[in-house]
C-alpha cells in the first residue's frame, strides 16, 4: 500500500528496457530486410526455378513434301554437382537401375569433365519406364532435374550423311562465338544439315519462371508468367532431295565403297547424295548414341565418312570432256581435230597406253570421246598448255588451264550447305615449280589431260562439272535446301540463288563435247546407260590408284567412275557415281548411275534386262579385303600423330601453367602486398 | 470512489483488449496465408490450421468472459492452491505424460493434450503476487527474497527436468517483476550483462566487441559524474565490471571454444544462432552438419527477402512453400516478415511494445500490491517471449523453442496467454480495491 502511490524509478528502468529491446529488434530488421541483399538472392535461388523450354526443332521435308524426319520428346537427367545435397544413393541407384560403383564412376567422370558449377547430363534419352519412375521420385534427389529434349526419328531411315546428327554441345564448341548462347547440356546439330542450319532449325528457346517448394517441386508460375518468354518453334526446311531416289541410290550402293550424287542442273538442287557404305540415321538418335557412334567410327569401311564431299579421287576419263572444252575454247583444236593414235602416246618419251589402237578411233573429237582415247586427250592437254598464244609459255599455259578448272568449281570447296567439304586438287604452275624445281614442261604432267596424276576431284565436283556441261556454261552451287519455312528467297539461301557463269566458252564448244558424250552412251564405252526415248550423255572413267603399304607403292583395283546427264537438250538430272576399287567405269558406276537416272526420269524400272541389272547391283559386294588392312594402317598412323600432338600439347600446357602461376603470385605480391610462396 | 460504481464494461481496459485482438488476428492471417495457395480454397475448412486457431480463440474469449465475471478476490484466494495444483500437474507428467519431440511435458486427455508448464506460469504469477503482497512479507529481507525465488525456481527446475529448456527459461522473467518490488539493481544488471556479453561474444568479432565494451564504461563515467564525486567506490565497480567483461569476452570465451569444447559442440552453439563457426574456432576433422542451423538460415532468408514492404499478402515464396520449418508455431514471424516487409514487421514490434507499456501503466495504477505484482509478472512473461522469439527468428538468440504470444499457432499457448491477460484485466477493473 505504501509503495503504490509513489512511482518507483524502477518502473522507468523496465519501460526503457522494453523500448530498447524493440529498437534492437527494429534495427535488426532494418539490417536483414533493407541493408543486406543476400537474403533476397538466396530466396530467389531457393524458390524460383528457371525452366528452359525447348522449342520443337524444325522438320525437314523432301521435294514432294514427304517427311524425312520427325521430332520425339525424351527426357535427360541432368544435375549440378554442387547443388546435389543429401542424396539417397541407394534409392537413386534403385530408381536408375544401376549399382553404387557405376554411379560413383559416372559422377566422378562428369565432375572431372564439367566441373562442380555447371550442369552435366547424368543420363540422356531416358526410356519410358525409367522416366516415369524418376518423375515420381525426383523431389527426393536435390540438385537433379529432368530436361525435356527433342530427338529425331527418321521414318525412312535414309540420308544419314545429309541430315547429320544431334548431340550435346561440346566444351570446345561452347568457346566459339557461334555457340556462345548455349549452355552445357544443350543439344546441337553436329554435322550435315542439322549443323549448317542449326540457327534456323533450333527456333528460339523460351524461359518459364516457376516457384518451387521445399521439396524442389515446381508449384506455380512466378508472377503469373509475366516474366516468361515463350519458345518459338524452329523453321521447316524443304529440300530438293527426292526421297525415293535417295533410298534407291542407297540400296544400289550397299556393299560398295564410293558415292553417288544426282543434281538438278537447272537449280543446283541435290536430288540424291549417297555415300557408301551408309548407316541408318536412327542409330545416332536416342539412347544408344554412344554405343552406335563408337561402333560406326571403328568400322573399317568408315561409314561416318561422307565420301560424296570428303573423299577425293583422280577423275580419270570423266575428266576428258573438260580437257576438250578447254582445248576448244583456247582454240588449239576444233571438233574435227583428229589424232593418229596407234594404241599409245609416245611423244613424251614413255608409253601412255590406250585401250584402242588404230581404225581411226580418234579421227575427231566425237570419236575420241566415244572411244575414250588416252592419246588424244594427252595431246590436247599438251597443245592447250603449250599454245603459241601464251606469252609466258607453258608456265602461263598451266596457270590458264588451272583458272579454267577453277571457274568450273574445281580445286576449292564448292560451298554446299553441309559442313566439311573437301577442296579437291588442281595443280597450278607454282606447284610444279616447287616439285620440279622450276625445270619442267608439259610432258611432266601430261596424264592430267586424261584425269590421272596430280588432279583430284570430290564426287560432288564431278557431278557439278556435269551440271556445267549440261547447262552449257553455268551452274548453281549444289545445295539441298529449296526453301526455309516456305520461303525460297530466305537470306540464308542467298548464295545458292546466284548463277555461276563460265561466260566465254562458246556454245559450239559445248555442242561438240556434248555430242561426244552422247556418242559415249550410244556407241562408245558407256552403252550400259542407254535409256530408250531419252538422250543420255555420259562419260565412263576407270581410275588407276595406289596405296602406300609398308613404304611401297601398291597398285590397287581401279575405281569405277561414271558421270552423265539427261535429257541432252533439256537437262533434268546430272549424276556422278564412283565405286572404289571395283573395276571398269561401265561395269559398276555406269549401271548405278543409269538406273538412278531411269528411276528419276521414268519413276520405275520395267524392262527385264534392267531389272536383272538392278538385281545384280543390289547383290554385289565390291568391298575388297585389303581395305581392312589399309584402314588399320591408316588408323595406326593417325594414332601416332595424335599421340605426338597431345604429348606436345601437354608440354606446352605445363609450361603455360607454370608461367601463369608465377604471374599470379607476382600480382598478389605486388598489388596486395601478400606474402605468397 | 466513483470508479467502483461504474459497470464492469466501463472499468475494463479496452486498449489491452484491442491490442490482444489485433495480434491474434495477425497470427491467424499469417497461418492462413502460409497454408493457402489461393483464395479459391474454402475458408471454413476445419482441417486447416487457421480454423483450429479460430476455434481456440473462441474458447479463449469464453474463458476470458468467465474470468471477467469472477470476483477479483477469487484469484488471490486460490493463488497458493493453484500453485500447488500446478506443481502436482508438472510432477504428474513424469508419471502419465506423453512424449512429444523428445520432451516429456504434455498430458493427454483423449485427443486433447496440454502442457502443464504453460498453465503453471499463471499459477506461479499468482503465487508470487500473493506472497509479495502478504502483510507479513518483507521483501527487503534475504529470507523472503529466497522464498520468492524458490516459488519461481521450483517449477522451473521441474520443467528443465522435462527437457523443455525454453519454457523453463521463461520463469526467469519473474525476476523482472521482483526487481520492480525491490530486488537489488546489481542482480538484474549482472543477469542482463552476462547474457548480453555471452551473446555478443558469439555474434560480434573480438575487436569491435572490445571497443563497445570500453565505450560503455566511459559513457557511464560521464553520466554518473556527480555520484562518482560523492562516492569513489563507483569507479572501482565500473572498472571491475569492465575488467570482468573484457576478460570474459577476450580470454575466457575464446579459451573455452578453442580448448574445452569439442568441434561439434562449437558447431551446435553457433548453428543455434544461424551463424558459421569463425575460422579461429574451427577444428580439423569436424563434419559441418548443415541442417543444424537450417531453421535459422531459412528464417533469415524468408524475413530478409521481404524487403521494405514485403511480397504482399499470400505472395510469400519461402513460407508458402514450407521452406521454414515450424513456420506456424515458433517461426510464425517469418510469414509476417516476408509478406509485409520492414514496414509490417516494425509495425508488429510496435504493437507489442505498446501492449507491454500499457501493461506497465496498468500495473502502476493498482491500489493493491497483489494486482501490481501480478501485472508485472504478465508484462515480464510477454516481454521474455516477444524478445527471445523475435531474436531467435532473426538469428540474435539461440533457437530455444519459445512461442510468439498471441501469434503462434497452438491452443495451449493462446489460451494461457489469454488467461494471463484477462486475469490482469479483471484485477485492473477493481484497481481501487485492496486485494490480498
Amino acid at each position: 500500500m505504501s509503495e503504490t502511490s509513489q512511482t518507483s524509478p524502477r518502473t522507468w528502468v523496465i519501460r526503457i528496457l522494453f523500448i530498447a529491446m524493440a529498437l534492437i529488434l527494429i534495427a535488426r530488421l532494418f539490417m536483414l530486410q533493407l541493408v543486406e541483399d543476400k537474403y533476397k538472392v538466396m530466396a530467389n535461388d531457393q524458390a524460383i526455378f528457371r525452366k528452359v523450354v525447348y522449342p520443337a526443332r524444325g522438320v525437314i521435308l523432301d521435294r514432294k513434301g514427304k517427311t524425312l524426319l520427325i521430332n520425339n520428346t525424351t527426357f535427360d537427367l541432368a544435375f549440378i554437382p554442387n547443388k546435389v545435397k543429401n542424396l539417397d544413393t541407394t534409392l537413386f541407384c534403385e530408381v536408375m537401375g544401376t549399382d553404387k560403383a557405376t554411379f560413383l564412376k559416372t559422377m566422378k567422370k562428369l565432375i572431372v569433365r564439367n566441373g562442380y558449377q555447371r550442369q552435366s547430363i547424368y543420363e540422356s534419352s531416358l526410356n519410358g519406364e525409367k522416366n516415369a519412375r524418376l518423375q515420381e521420385n525426383l523431389y527426393m534427389f536435390e540438385g537433379f532435374e529432368l530436361i525435356e529434349r527433342n530427338t529425331r526419328t527418321y521414318p525412312l531411315g535414309i540420308g544419314a550423311h545429309i541430315f547429320g546428327y544431334l548431340n550435346e554441345v561440346s566444351p570446345k564448341m561452347l568457346e566459339s562465338e557461334r555457340f556462345a548462347s548455349y549452355r552445357q547440356g544443350d543439344y546441337v546439330g553436329q554435322s550435315g544439315l542439322e549443323s549448317k542450319y542449326e540457327e534456323v532449325l533450333r527456333g528460339q528457346r523460351g524461359v518459364e519462371y516457376m516457384v518451387r517448394d521445399v521439396l524442389n517441386r515446381p508449384r506455380d508460375s512466378y508472377k503469373s508468367g509475366t516474366m516468361d518468354t515463350p519458345a518459338i518453334a524452329g523453321k521447316t526446311l524443304e529440300l530438293y532431295l527426292d526421297a525415293e531416289l535417295q533410298a534407291y541410290g542407297e540400296k544400289l550402293m550397299s556393299g560398295k565403297i564410293g558415292s553417288a550424287i544426282a543434281i538438278d542442273p537447272k537449280t543446283g538442287g541435290i536430288l540424291a547424295m549417297v555415300s557408301g557404305p551408309t548407316y541408318d540415321p536412327n542409330m545416332l538418335s536416342g539412347a544408344n548414341f554412344g554405343k552406335n557412334f563408337n561402333e560406326l567410327s571403328k568400322n573399317y569401311t568408315r561409314p561416318l565418312f561422307n565420301r560424296a564431299i570428303l573423299a577425293q579421287y583422280p577423275p580419270g576419263s570423266t575428266f576428258k570432256p573438260l580437257t576438250a572444252l578447254i582445248g576448244l575454247d583456247v582454240g588449239v583444236i576444233t571438233p574435227a581435230f583428229g589424232y593418229p593414235c596407234g594404241g599409245g602416246y609416245y611423244a613424251c618419251g614413255r608409253r601412255i597406253g590406250c585401250t584402242h589402237s588404230g581404225g581411226g578411233h580418234a579421227a575427231n573429237l566425237r570419236l575420241a570421246m566415244a572411244n575414250s582415247c588416252n592419246s588424244y586427250f594427252c595431246h590436247v592437254f599438251r597443245l592447250t598448255v603449250d599454245a603459241q598464244k601464251w606469252a609466258g609459255g607453258v608456265h602461263e599455259g598451266v596457270q590458264r588451264w588451272h583458272d579454267y578448272l577453277s571457274s568450273f568449281g574445281l580445286g576449292h570447296p564448292l560451298g554446299i550447305d553441309i559442313p566439311g567439304e573437301n577442296r579437291g586438287n588442281v595443280p597450278d604452275s607454282n606447284y610444279f615449280d616447287r616439285i620440279y624445281n622450276s625445270h619442267w614442261n608439259s610432258c611432266n604432267m601430261v596424264v592430267v589431260g586424261m584425269g590421272q596424276g596430280e588432279i583430284d576431284m570430290t564426287p560432288l565436283q564431278m557431278a557439278n562439272a556435269m551440271c556445267l556441261i549440261a547447262n552449257r556454261g553455268y551452274y548453281y552451287i549444289p545445295h539441298f535446301v529449296k526453301s526455309v519455312a516456305g520461303n525460297s528467297k530466305d537470306p540464308v539461301l542467298g548464295k545458292y540463288l546466284e548463277k555461276h557463269e563460265v561466260t566465254h566458252i562458246s556454245d559450239t564448244a559445248f555442242g561438240a563435247v556434248i555430242a561426244g558424250m552422247e556418242d559415249v552412251v550410244n556407241k562408245g564405252t558407256g552403252r550400259v546407260a542407254i535409256l530408250p526415248g531419252v538422250e543420255v550423255c555420259g562419260k565412263t572413267g576407270t581410275v588407276e590408284n595406289y596405296a602406300a603399304i609398308d613404304g611401297q607403292r601398291v597398285k590397287l583395283d581401279n575405281h569405277s567412275v561414271f558421270v552423265c546427264f539427261a535429257p541432252k537438250n533439256d537437262p533434268k538430272i546430272a549424276i556422278a557415281v564412283i565405286v572404289q576399287n571395283s573395276g571398269y567405269g561401265a561395269t559398276w558406276a555406269g549401271p548405278i548411275a543409269s538406273l538412278m537416272m531411269e528411276k528419276y526420269l521414268n519413276d520405275t524400272i520395267k524392262a527385264p534386262a534392267r531389272l536383272a541389272l538392278q538385281d545384280k547391283m543390289y547383290k554385289a559386294n565390291t568391298v575388297k579385303s585389303y581395305i581392312r588392312t589399309i584402314d588399320s594402317l591408316q588408323r595406326q598412323k593417325d594414332l601416332m600423330r595424335e599421340l605426338l600432338r597431345t604429348a606436345d600439347k601437354r608440354t606446352q600446357d605445363s609450361v603455360k601453367k607454370q608461367r601463369d602461376t608465377i604471374l599470379v603470385k607476382r600480382i598478389l605480391r605486388d598489388y596486395y602486398k601478400l606474402n605468397v610462396r | 470512489m466513483s470508479i467502483a460504481r461504474k459497470p464492469i464494461t466501463a472499468r475494463i481496459d479496452w486498449p489491452v483488449i484491442f491490442l490482444y485482438l489485433a495480434l491474434v488476428t495477425i497470427g491467424i492471417s499469417a497461418v492462413y496465408s502460409v497454408e493457402y495457395i489461393s483464395f479459391d480454397e474454402p475458408f471454413f475448412d476445419m482441417s486447416k490450421s487457421h480454423m483450429k486457431q479460430l476455434m481456440w480463440l473462441a474458447i479463449s474469449l469464453v474463458t476470458g468472459l468467465i474470468i471477467i465475471l469472477t470476483d477479483s478476490k477469487f484469484f488471490s484466494s486460490v493463488a497458493y492452491l493453484s500453485y500447488l495444483v500446478g506443481i502436482l500437474l508438472l510432477l504428474a507428467t513424469f508419471a502419465v505424460g506423453s512424449e512429444v519431440k523428445g520432451s516429456h511435458s504434455f498430458i493427454k486427455f483423449g485427443s486433447f493434450s496440454f502442457q502443464p508448464g504453460e498453465l503453471c506460469k499463471i499459477f506461479t504469477a499468482l503465487a508470487l503476487a500473493r506472497f509479495l503482497s502478504a502483510p507479513e512479507t518483507n521483501f527487503k529481507t534475504l529470507k523472503d527474497r529466497l522464498i520468492a525465488s524458490a516459488i519461481v525456481l521450483v517449477p522451473c527446475l521441474i520443467i528443465i527436468k522435462q527437457n523443455e529448456t525454453g519454457l523453463a527459461l521463461v520463469y526467469f522473467a519473474f525476476f523482472l517483476a521482483m526487481y520492480r518490488e525491490g530486488l537489488p539493481n546489481a542482480i538484474l544488471a549482472i543477469g542482463f550483462s552476462t547474457a548480453g556479453i555471452v551473446l555478443a561474444t558469439l555474434l560480434v568479432e573480438r575487436l569491435p566487441l572490445f571497443i563497445i565494451i570500453t565505450v560503455i564504461p566511459i559513457l557511464a563515467f560521464w553520466l554518473l559524474w556527480k555520484q562518482i564525486k560523492r562516492n569513489k567506490l563507483i569507479i572501482i565497480i565500473i572498472a571491475g565490471a569492465w575488467l570482468i567483461a573484457v576478460l570474459f569476452s577476450q580470454v575466457l570465451v575464446p579459451y573455452v571454444f578453442k580448448h574445452v569444447f569439442q568441434g561439434y559442440q562449437t558447431e551446435r552453439i553457433y548453428s543455434m544462432l544461424g551463424q558459421d563457426v569463425p575460422q579461429e574456432y574451427q577444428k580439423p576433422g569436424t563434419v559441418v552438419k548443415k541442417d543444424a542451423d537450417y531453421n535459422v538460415r531459412q528464417s533469415k532468408i524468408a524475413i530478409g527477402s521481404g524487403g521494405l514492404v514485403g511480397k504482399g499478402f499470400m505472395h510469400g515464396t519461402q513460407t508458402k512453400y514450407s521452406f521454414v520449418p515450424e513456420q506456424n508455431t515458433d517461426f510464425v514471424f517469418c510469414g509476417v516478415g516476408e509478406q509485409f516487409g520492414f514496414v509490417g514487421s516494425s509495425f508488429l514490434v510496435l504493437l507489442y511494445v505498446t501492449l507491454l507499456l500499457r501493461i506497465v501503466f496498468i500495473a502502476e495504477r493498482q491500489r493493491s500490491l497483489f494486482s501490481r505484482v501480478y501485472a508485472y509478472c504478465v508484462g515480464a512473461i510477454l516481454f521474455f517471449h516477444f524478445a527471445i522469439n523475435l531474436s531467435m527468428t532473426m538469428g540474435l538468440a539461440p533457437v530455444i523453442g519459445i512461442t510468439l504470444p498471441m501469434l503462434s499457432y497452438g491452443g495451449t499457448s493462446l489460451l494461457s496467454f489469454s488467461i494471463l491477460l484477462f486475469i490482469m484485466l479483471r484485477l485492473d477493473a477493481d484497481r481501487h480495491m485492496l486485494i490480498r
